[in-house]
């Protein structure tokens, strides 16, 4: 006990006395800081509204960049710099636009210029809608019709792009197969024993089987749900964590992707149902048979929530851990001063480190809950057995 | 809700239904089946393991306890063998006892007829000499005292006296 508490309050000293290293760290941040300090204390005395404003474009550009950070993009953008001198530099990689309309469309995205230009593509106009940064049809001129509540009109092609998460997704599933892949063939070669990097899995693999699947499958039918359950645990897991890096590709915080994993557990739970899982839809055994009617439109209901509750919640807890950790690190630059900087740092580092956890349990919640709807569908006659005890 | 449909892109959920599910059907024949069919049969091989262990230790007991009875048999049967050959060593011990006993009886009995017998013969023997040696004294007495009549009697008087000395 007396160790532990020696550990953390050396811990805390080591924290506070390392904090200024990353405060003063870079020399020119200091000067920065001080200069707007001493700015601060200016606008209090005569406070020249041309600066307020300028403050203000800066807040709203990195809200702004959050929320550009949060959806799709087209090309895979790393960083740009240049800003303040007006001549602005995007460093990144273009990646392949493909659409549908009224035929294949098939272009870089570098023809948009970073959404700054009408692409043309077989005498079509394309362009990229800066709100929502999807490509939208368009004329040569690149315009775009709202309606009074500011929505564009414009119609949308198919757009079946390699985007940015696209990119991200292909890259986690090259990754599975090669890691799992070769986990599967040590096997063979070690006598039963797993090798290389797959290794560190295995326990997990045997988590997933162990403490997620048969426990709400059952042993009976659990094997053929397997493939689903730990694709899907290691598809969200790898791609939160993906987006917890400095590249923060923020794919599971996409509604389409996370939408996409629901309904495919929805499909198998519909496809691979019992005769049971159906009579307690539509005919619940145990309560009165006008109740039975009352409750089959609700239970129905309820197979339709239960994929959509699924969506909603892995987007929505990425999407949250997304805003929340890039605003602190945004306060940072807001605050512009070493106190409140410095605090926005702690706060963001201890976010980073909830938001590791945060991936790794919204991956075992989806999972957790896609084999409970699986065991669901999988379910024996119990309710019965209960009645006849 | 409005934001979240107008974030919701159509192609990329086809795309990644389209990904997924082929990525699910890739893992399950090169990853997911390969990986758990190697750990269940590690894993029955090593309940196999911890079963023939238990078999074995139960193998093991049940030797011991076998070993123990065929021990404890074994004894019994050596007390017993021991015990009969100690009654057979007796019976013996007392059958030449009493058959040397009974032999020494006949012996005994026998010296004692042949004893008697040659004592028998002996006497008869001596009385056999004697009444022949009497007679030839007899015979020479009554040859000297024949000649003298007076001496004649006198001889007979002596011998019949002496006859019933004898």
């Amino acid at each position: 006990m007396l160790i532990s508490r020696k550990t953390i309050q050396l811990f805390i000293a080591t924290v506070f006395a390392v904090l200024p290293v990353f405060t003063f760290a870079n020399a020119d941040t200091t000067h920065v800081a001080k200069a707007a300090h001493a700015e601060v204390v200016n606008h209090e005395g005569d406070a020249p509204k041309e600066v307020v404003s300028e403050e203000v474009k800066a807040q709203e550009e990195r809200a702004e960049f959050i929320q550009h950070h949060l959806l799709d993009s087209h090309d895979f953008h790393l960083f740009s710099y240049g800003k303040e001198s007006g001549h602005e530099k995007h460093v990144g990689f273009p990646l392949p636009v493909i659409l549908w309309e009224d035929g294949l469309h098939f272009f870089m995205s570098s023809e948009f210029h970073h959404g700054e230009a009408v692409a043309e593509s077989n005498g079509k106009y394309f362009a990229i809608n800066h709100h929502d940064g999807m490509v939208y049809n368009t004329d040569a001129k690149g315009t775009f019709n709202v309606d009074e509540k500011h929505h564009t009109t414009n119609t949308k092609p198919l757009d079946l792009s390699i985007t940015k998460n696209i990119v991200m997704i292909l890259f986690v599933a090259l990754l599975m197969f090669v890691m799992f892949r070769n986990l599967g063939k040590s096997y063979g070669k070690n006598g039963g024993i797993a090798t290389g990097a797959g290794r560190f899995f295995e326990p997990i693999i045997l988590y997933v089987r162990d403490e997620i699947a048969i426990p709400n499958i059952g042993e009976k039918h659990y094997k053929k749900y397997m493939s689903h359950l730990l694709t899907v645990f290691f598809f969200i897991w790898f791609l939160n964590m993906f987006g917890l890096t400095p590249l923060g590709v923020n794919v599971t915080g996409n509604i389409a992707i996370t939408a996409a994993l629901a309904i495919i557990t929805y499909l198998i739970t519909t496809f691979t149902a019992n005769k049971n899982y159906w009579g307690h839809i539509f005919w619940m055994p145990g309560v009165p048979p006008l109740m039975r009617i009352v409750l089959a439109p609700i239970e129905l209901l309820g197979t339709i929530i239960k994929p959509f509750s699924l969506t909603i919640r892995l987007y929505a807890n990425m999407v949250a851990g997304h805003i929340v950790l890039m605003s602190i690190i945004a306060m940072m630059y807001t605050f512009n001063n070493v106190a409140g900087s410095g605090f926005s740092f702690i706060l963001a580092f201890v976010l980073s480190i909830l938001e590791i956890l945060v991936a790794g349990l919204q991956a075992y919640i989806f999972t957790m809950l896609t084999a409970l709807y699986f065991g669901s569908a999988n379910e024996e006659h119990h309710h019965d057995e209960e009645a006849h005890h | 809700m409005e934001q979240l449909l107008g974030q919701f892109s159509l192609g990329l959920f086809i795309l990644q239904i389209v990904l997924f599910v082929g990525l699910i059907l890739l893992l399950k024949k090169f990853a997911w089946k390969p990986i758990l069919d190697a750990v269940n049969e590690r894993e029955e091989g090593i309940k196999d393991a911890l079963l023939s262990a238990e078999n074995a230790k139960k193998e093991m007991m049940a030797l011991k306890s076998d070993n123990q009875k065929l021990l404890d048999e074994a004894r019994a049967e050596r007390d017993t063998m021991i015990k009969e050959a100690t009654a057979i060593k007796e019976k013996m011990i007392a059958d030449a006892k009493s058959e040397a006993q009974t032999q020494g009886a006949k012996m005994i009995e026998q010296a004692k007829a042949t004893i008697e017998s040659e004592k028998n013969n002996a006497v008869a023997e001596i009385k056999n000499q004697v009444s022949s040696l009497s007679l030839e004294i007899a015979e020479k007495l009554l040859k000297e005292e024949l000649s003298n009549k007076d001496s004649q009697t006198k001889l007979v008087e002596k011998m019949l006296a002496d006859v019933k000395l004898n």
